[in-house]
């Protein structure tokens, strides 16, 4: 029997010639990621366990991006236990306020995660580094600290469903709106256990961005990773940054899938997952009956320099609604610079938007934006539970950059704006 | 390892946001995680869950952020054990990383109501169900897991 691209990654990593799906390995590990939230709890398992060592200090990235710059004394507290963590252990990939970027987005941006590799990470949307064609999951603290110990972890093999995307995404449809459909499709927990692999010939027409907004939500079909096979836009991505090859994995022709599902990317249209569940999705077209107090354009998932420019399509000449407040979080200091240097910033702020510097504060509900009670925001991150932005009644909708623009602009939830 | 305890339950998808909301992850001191448990979906519950009482809930327990705080927050408010239809992944992990009884039996987490005495044998895999007068088996974990699990988790295990 052959085998998916995601067991061929870990079957590399466990030094085996195969693997078969529900099987236990242990497998050495490329890069271990934790955040502010996460790596304290990692530090004090790791401290308690008496642990002095840990297996490679080049191999192990932290980053400060939840709750900075710091929101509170508590936040400075943790922050504070991870810097002092990273200076005894020299870590060499500790990004602190000014360095750092939203996880998720700063990792791929430096390259510091590359095809082939074997990623895990303290944080649920590790997920996302997929789209490199990496095998990439999320785990909790005290995972992420045996794993800074040892270098290793366990995994149970995963069996996978088989995602083909075909045809070229139809006008204002994008990586966003394909993930949604797909978690309309699937449930928040049809994929649970499972890789999620992407495939098929609508795949050439996504670019990095995109791709990785689609990995980055797979946990929110329950999905443990999700993985694009890496073609010439992810050789394109990583030259020139990565100083190490990137190694391609196909899946065999014969490897077994436990479910196809195929989606036709020109007939899909833009849509928003409603409250409670990512899986509530529904037409953006059909919501206009909806009226926001607050957008939100940023996040591990959407607050990168392609979601930057969608926004800024949408905002340029026109005026965010009275009423609406509007968040425009660029997830990296070098995403930000971008936006400098290519004005949509000014288009932002002239647009009655504020524009933030990296930090995941509102899609957690953590600062920066958080909802009172009964408001309504369309957010481009990644979860829409309950009391997830702020009070237990307030409510969000999970939508495109595109489609949080337009709704922006009009008040409304919409994907059309006048003129456009 | 038994639990005996009263029953909590709850519906599908409750998420690691509604177990502890991320407004208080400026902390990971578990008392006070604790005080917070489940505050969005039923704000009485920390006050009111005992030592030894059970949660048992639907599918996809636990879906959402891999913040280990959410076991540690049902582990130091007192519950003994999580029963449900079935368990979010990194949250299943998570649990037994820490030490928290969890264990997937459909039928068991279906027939339960608020307030039912139930009783878990996690070394035979028997779960009780008193008030009901119910009996239901579950696949026990390997002896090594529980072992993590009685001894308070994967790092004081190793120890």
């Amino acid at each position: 029997m052959g085998m998916t691209m995601s067991q061929k990654i870990l079957a590399a990593h466990a030094g085996k010639e195969s693997v078969k799906a529900g099987e236990l390995l242990t497998a050495s590990i490329d890069t271990v990621l934790g955040n502010d939230i996460t790596t304290p709890v990692a530090v004090r398992e790791f401290e308690g366990a008496g642990l002095t060592s840990v297996f490679d200090k080049s191999k192990i990235c932290i980053v400060l991006d939840h709750f900075v710059p710091n929101k509170d004394i508590k936040s400075a507290q943790q922050c504070k236990c991870c810097r002092t963590f990273a200076n005894k252990f020299g870590i060499e990939n500790f990004f602190d306020v000014g360095e750092m970027g939203i996880e998720h987005a700063l990792l791929p941006e430096k390259v510091l995660v590359c095809a082939g590799e074997l990623i895990i990470g303290a944080d649920s949307h590790t997920c996302t580094y997929g789209a490199l064609g990496a095998f990439s999951t999320g785990v909790g603290s005290t995972d992420m600290a045996y794993a800074m110990a040892t270098g290793k972890t366990w995994f149970k093999v995963p069996s996978a469903i088989k995602v083909v995307l075909k045809n070229k995404p139809a006008k204002n449809v994008s990586g966003k709106d394909i993930i949604l459909h797909l978690i309309g499709i699937t449930g928040v927990d049809g994929a649970l256990y499972k890789s999620l692999e992407f495939v098929g010939d609508g795949v050439k027409h996504l670019n990095m961005d995109e791709r990785l907004t689609i990995c980055n939500m797979a946990i929110e079909a329950g999905a443990k990773n999700g993985i694009f096979e890496c073609d010439e836009v992810t050789e394109r991505y990583m030259k020139d940054r990565c100083k190490r090859a990137p190694l391609r994995y196909k899946a065999d022709a014969d490897a077994e899938y436990e479910r196809t599902v195929e989606i036709d990317l020109s007939a899909l249209s833009p849509v928003v997952a409603c409250p409670h569940l990512p899986s509530n999705v529904k037409a953006a077209s059909g919501l206009s009956g909806i009226k926001i107090d607050q957008a939100v354009i940023g996040s591990c998932t959407n607050g990168r320099l392609t979601d930057m420019r969608e926004a800024a399509k949408v905002f340029k000449g026109r005026h965010t609604a009275k009423g609406v407040r509007t968040i425009v979080i660029p997830a990296t200091n070098e995403i930000y610079l971008d936006c400098v240097k290519e004005g949509l910033i000014e288009i932002f702020i002239r647009a009655g938007a504020v524009v933030s510097t990296p930090t995941c504060g509102p899609c957690l509900g953590g600062y920066m934006g958080i909802l009172a009670e009964n408001e309504k925001c369309i957010a481009t991150t990644n979860r829409n539970f309950v009391g997830r932005m702020g009070h237990a009644t307030s409510e969000i909708y999970l939508a495109s950059p595109y489609v949080a623009a337009c709704s922006a602009v009009n008040g409304f939830i919409t994907d059309k704006a006048e003129g456009l | 390892m038994k639990v005996v305890g009263k029953v909590f339950k709850f519906g599908d998808n409750v998420d690691t946001d509604v177990i502890i909301p991320a407004r208080y992850l400026n902390t990971s001191d578990a008392n006070e995680l604790a005080k917070r448990c489940m505050e969005d979906i039923d704000p009485t519950f920390a006050n009111k869950v005992r030592r030894g009482d059970i949660i048992v809930a639907g599918e996809n327990f636990g879906c959402g952020s891999s913040r280990e705080h959410a076991p540690l927050a049902i582990k130091s408010c007192g519950a003994a054990c999580v029963i449900a239809r079935s368990f979010a992944r990194i949250f299943f992990r998570n649990s037994i990383n820490i030490g928290l009884a969890i264990t997937e039996c459909g039928d068991a987490a279906d027939d339960a109501e608020n307030g039912d005495e139930m009783s878990v044998d996690m070394t035979s895999g028997e779960i009780v169900n008193v008030t009901k007068g119910k009996r239901y088996r579950t696949m026990p974990f390997p002896e090594e897991i529980q072992q993590i699990i009685s001894r308070g988790g994967l790092m004081k295990a190793a120890k």
